[in-house]
C-alpha cells in the first residue's frame, strides 16, 4: 500500500485526534475508534492505521488485523455514493444476483470496487433485514425495495 | 432522586389505558419499522399531521408512530384505533381522503383495506385478516401498538412490572426457578434452556459479572431481532435487568449490528429514558441493586454471533471464537462470568416474571414451550414478521398465515435456520415448530428466518449460496472450517458450472463429516447442514447437474439454453421487450426466436413470458 497521507486533510487529522482522545482510556474501544475514524476519513490509508496504533498504544499489526477482519472497514477509497445490494437469502431468491450483474455491466465495477470517477462503489452486503422489500438495495443509507435488474439503473441515475 | 414505585407504575398503566379508551378520540398507529420507512411511512405521517390540522382535528386524533407492525410487504400501513380498521400501501395522495372520509365523515376508505389474495375481497377489520388472526403475539405483544420511543407507552402495557416484582418480591434463585419452569429455550437458534444458562453464571462468584444481549442478527433472511428492538426496545432492557438481578451482574452490553441504525437509535433512547426514571443505573427502584447497559456496535462479521467471538469483539479484538471450556458462564467477557442471550429470549422475560413460568409453559409442545417469532420471506404472498405457538405446522405458517405461493407457482422447499440450517421439502410441510421435530427432518429451528422457495429455485445453487456465505464468513482460525468449506464450495461451483464429476457427491459427504466433527465453533460445525439437507431431499437435482449437465430449475446459467416452445408461444412479444441484449427476435404475429449466441441467460424472458412458452 502506498502512503496516502495526502488523502487526509489537516482538519481530518484533528478530528481523528479527538476521536482517539475520547476513547483512549476505555478498554476495548479500538473498534469504536476505527468506526469513528472511518466516518471522518472514509477509509484506512496505511498512515491512518499507524497513527491510530500510536494514539491507542496498540501494535499497528493488531490494528490492521482488526481493520481487515471486519467488513465494515475498508482498505480502499470509497465512492461518493455507496451502493449496497443485499445478498441475503430472500433477496438472492428474488434476483439480487441479476441486480448486481446489471450494475456491474453498466458501470464496469465488480463487487468491492469503486468507479474511476469515484461516483459509485458497489458492494454485495449481508442481509440488511429488509426481506419484506426483497430484493433490497441501500444507497447512502436510503433503502430501496423491490429493485429489479430493469429498474436499478433508473434509481442510480439520481445519484451523481 | 425519588425512586419509582410499583404504585407509580400501576398509576402510569391506568393512565395509559384511560388515554386509549377516551371516548371520541382516535389513535392512528402508523408503522415506523425499517420496511415501512423505506416505502415512505414518514412522509405519510407528516401528511397526516398536516391534514388533521387542516380539519382542526388535533384534539380528537393522535398519530402514533409504532415499531414494525409485521406485515412488511404491504407498507406503509396503519391501524385506526378503536375502529380496528387496517390500511395498507398508503401514499401521501391517499391521506386527504382518509382524513375527510374516515375521520370526518366516518366512512372508512375501502380501497385501501387489505385484499384477500384468494377471495379478492376487501377485509375491513384488522383482527379479521388471517395474517394477524392466526398469530399469538407474546414476544411481539406491543408491536404496532406502542410508540417505541415512549417509556410511558411501554409502562402502560405492563412494562417494567416484571422487574418491579423481581426486585421487590423475589430472591435471585426464584427468578431462575421461574425461568426454568417456563421451559423457554434460547431463541438464537441453539435452543439451550435459558434458566439453566443463568443458573450456571449465578453459581460462579465474582465481583464483576456481565449480561450480554446478542443483537448481531446475522442469518440472511432473518429480521426478528431488528423488529423487536425497533418496536419494543424496553422489553429487551427489562429482560436484561432481570437477568442481571438473577446472576448478580452490574454491567450489560447490547451487541448490535451497525447495519441496524434505527434499532440502535431507539435502544439508545430507551436506555436514556429508563435511566431517567431510575429503572436502570444506580440503586434501581431504591432496592440497592445497580445495573447499567451500553450498546456496542458490531462491525460486520457473521462469526460474531458466536458467543466467544462476540465477547472478543467487545474487547476490541478480531472476533474469533475460542475453545470451550471454560464456558462464558465461568469466564466470558474480560474473563468474568457472563451470560449471553438473544434479543427474542430477553424480550419474553418481563412477561414470564409477571405471569409466572407456568403461564409461559402452558403453550407449546412437550419440549419446546411458548411461542416463536419467524421472519417469513421469499416466494410467499404475505411477507413479514409472524409469531406462532410452538407446535404450529410449517404448512400453516406458509399457507394460512403466509397466504401461499404467489403467481400460482408450486412450493418447492422452505429454508430454516440460515447457513446453519436446512431446506425442508414440500412433502414434509406438516412438521411442527419444535426444536427436536425440525431437527428430525434435517433443518434446525435457528433464529427464525423462514425463506419460502418456489419451483423456480435451484436447490444445488441454494446449497452453493450458503456455502459461499460460510466460506466468506469463516474467520480462518481453524483449518477444518477455513479449508474444508473452501473445498466444498469449489466442488459446488464446478457442479453449477457443468463440470461436476461422478464422485463429487461422495466427496462432499466425506468433507461434511470431517468438518462437522472437527471445527472449533458452531459456524463450522453446522456449515455443512445446508448442503447435506439438499443432498438428502433433492439428490436428484444434484444428479441432474452432474450426470445430465442440466439445471432443472434453470437457475445455473452454464447449464441452461433458452428456447421458445413454438406451440405455446402466443406471439405477444413480451420476451423481446425485456431482453437486455436484443437476443430475442420477434415480429408482430410471429413466434419469437432466441438467438442462443447472443443470449446471456439473464432469465428476463423466461420470467416475463405469461404462457410458460420459454424453456
Amino acid at each position: 500500500m502506498s502512503c496516502c497521507s495526502e488523502e487526509i486533510s489537516q482538519e481530518m487529522w484533528s478530528e481523528v485526534d479527538s476521536v482517539i482522545e475520547r476513547h483512549r482510556e476505555t478498554p476495548g474501544a479500538l473498534i469504536t475508534v476505527l468506526r469513528e475514524a472511518q466516518d471522518v476519513v472514509g477509509w484506512f490509508p496505511q498512515a491512518l492505521i499507524e497513527y491510530i496504533a500510536k494514539g491507542m498504544n496498540i501494535p499497528a499489526s493488531d490494528v490492521f488485523g482488526v481493520v481487515s477482519f471486519y467488513s465494515l472497514f475498508s482498505l480502499t477509497p470509497k465512492g461518493r455514493n455507496s451502493i449496497k445490494v443485499c445478498t441475503g437469502t430472500a433477496c438472492y431468491v428474488k434476483g439480487a444476483r441479476e441486480v448486481i450483474g446489471r450494475i456491474s455491466g453498466e458501470y464496469g465495477i465488480a463487487e468491492g470496487e469503486t468507479t474511476e470517477d469515484r461516483r459509485f462503489d458497489l458492494e454485495g452486503v449481508r442481509c440488511v433485514g429488509a426481506c419484506g422489500l426483497a430484493p433490497a438495495m441501500v444507497i447512502n443509507g436510503d433503502v430501496h425495495g423491490d429493485v429489479t435488474a430493469d429498474s436499478v439503473l433508473k434509481i442510480l441515475e439520481k445519484y451523481s | 432522586m425519588t425512586h419509582i414505585t410499583p404504585t407509580k407504575l400501576e398509576a402510569m398503566r391506568k393512565e395509559y389505558a384511560a388515554r386509549l379508551t377516551q371516548p371520541h378520540i382516535r389513535h392512528l398507529f402508523i408503522c415506523g419499522g425499517t420496511g415501512c420507512h423505506a416505502t415512505g411511512s414518514l412522509k405519510v405521517k407528516d401528511a397526516l399531521h398536516e391534514e388533521i390540522a387542516k380539519h382542526g382535528l388535533e384534539e380528537k386524533v393522535r398519530v402514533v408512530e409504532t415499531g414494525c407492525n409485521g406485515f412488511c410487504a404491504l407498507g406503509p400501513l396503519m391501524v385506526v384505533h378503536p375502529d380496528n380498521v387496517f390500511y395498507q400501501k398508503m401514499t401521501v395522495d391517499d391521506v386527504a381522503e382518509i382524513v375527510s372520509e374516515h375521520l370526518v365523515h366516518e366512512k372508512p376508505v375501502e380501497r385501501l383495506m387489505y385484499k384477500d389474495p384468494q377471495s379478492k375481497k376487501r377485509v375491513p377489520l384488522f383482527s379479521d385478516i388471517p395474517f394477524f388472526a392466526l398469530q399469538k403475539p407474546w414476544t411481539l405483544r406491543n408491536k404496532g401498538i406502542i410508540n417505541p420511543e415512549s417509556i410511558e407507552d411501554y409502562i402502560g402495557r405492563e412494562g417494567y412490572m416484571g422487574l418491579s416484582k423481581v426486585l421487590l418480591e423475589m430472591e435471585p434463585s426464584q427468578i431462575i426457578d421461574e425461568m426454568k419452569a417456563s421451559g423457554i429455550r434460547g431463541r438464537g437458534g441453539a435452543g439451550f434452556p435459558t434458566g439453566m444458562k443463568w443458573s450456571f453464571a449465578a453459581q460462579n462468584d465474582s465481583d464483576i459479572k456481565y449480561v450480554l444481549c446478542n443483537a448481531d442478527e446475522g442469518d440472511p433472511g432473518a429480521f426478528m431481532d431488528r423488529s423487536i428492538l425497533e418496536a419494543d426496545p424496553h422489553a429487551v432492557l427489562e429482560g436484561m435487568t432481570i437477568a442481571a438481578r438473577a446472576i448478580n451482574a452490574t454491567e450489560g452490553y447490547i451487541y448490535c449490528r451497525s447495519e441496524y441504525p434505527l434499532a440502535i437509535k431507539r435502544v439508545q433512547i430507551a436506555i436514556d429514558q429508563a435511566r431517567s426514571l431510575g429503572l436502570l443505573g444506580e440503586n434501581i427502584m431504591g432496592t440497592g441493586f445497580s445495573f447499567d447497559i451500553s450498546i456496542y456496535q458490531g462491525a460486520g462479521a457473521f462469526v460474531c454471533g458466536e458467543e466467544t467471538a462476540l465477547m472478543r469483539s467487545i474487547e476490541g479484538k478480531r472476533g474469533m471464537p475460542i475453545p470451550r471450556p471454560p464456558f462464558p458462564a465461568a469466564q466470558g467477557l474480560w474473563k468474568k462470568p457472563t451470560i449471553l442471550n438473544n434479543v427474542e429470549t430477553l424480550a419474553n422475560v418481563g412477561q414470564i416474571m409477571l405471569n409466572g413460568g407456568k403461564w409461559y409453559s402452558s403453550v407449546g409442545t412437550e419440549n419446546s414451550k411458548g411461542t416463536k417469532v419467524f421472519a417469513l420471506s421469499g416466494d410467499v404472498n404475505n411477507i413479514g414478521l409472524v409469531e406462532v405457538p410452538m407446535g404450529t405446522s410449517l404448512r400453516s405458517i406458509v399457507y394460512d398465515i403466509g397466504g401461499g405461493i404467489p403467481k400460482k407457482r408450486k412450493l418447492k422447499a422452505v429454508q430454516l435456520g440460515g447457513p446453519s440450517g436446512g431446506c425442508i421439502p414440500e412433502d414434509h410441510m406438516d412438521v411442527v415448530v419444535d426444536y427436536e421435530e425440525i431437527a428430525k427432518v434435517g433443518a434446525i429451528m435457528g433464529s427464525g428466518g423462514v425463506i419460502v422457495m418456489d419451483d423456480k429455485t435451484c436447490m444445488v445453487d441454494m446449497a452453493r449460496f450458503f456455502l459461499e456465505f460460510i466460506q466468506e464468513e469463516s474467520c480462518g482460525k481453524c483449518t477444518p472450517c477455513r479449508e474444508g468449506t473452501r473445498r466444498q464450495l469449489e466442488i459446488l461451483e464446478r457442479i453449477c458450472e457443468g463440470h461436476g464429476k461422478p464422485e463429487d457427491i461422495t466427496l462432499i459427504e466425506e468433507l461434511s463429516e470431517m468438518i462437522t466433527a472437527s471445527a472449533l465453533c458452531g459456524l463450522g460445525q453446522t456449515a455443512s447442514n445446508p448442503v447435506l439437507s439438499v443432498l438428502r431431499h433433492f439428490r436428484n437435482e444434484f444428479e441432474a447437474h452432474i450426470f445430465d449437465k442440466k439445471c432443472p430449475a434453470k437457475r445455473c446459467p452454464a447449464l441452461v439454453e433458452f428456447k421458445v416452445i413454438d406451440e405455446r408461444c402466443k406471439k405477444c412479444g413480451k420476451c423481446a421487450a425485456v431482453c437486455p441484449v436484443g437476443a430475442v427476435e420477434w415480429q408482430k404475429k410471429e413466434v419469437a426466436k432466441i438467438n442462443t449466441e447472443a443470449c446471456v441467460q439473464c432469465m428476463s424472458c423466461y420470467s416475463a413470458c405469461p404462457f410458460d412458452a420459454i424453456d
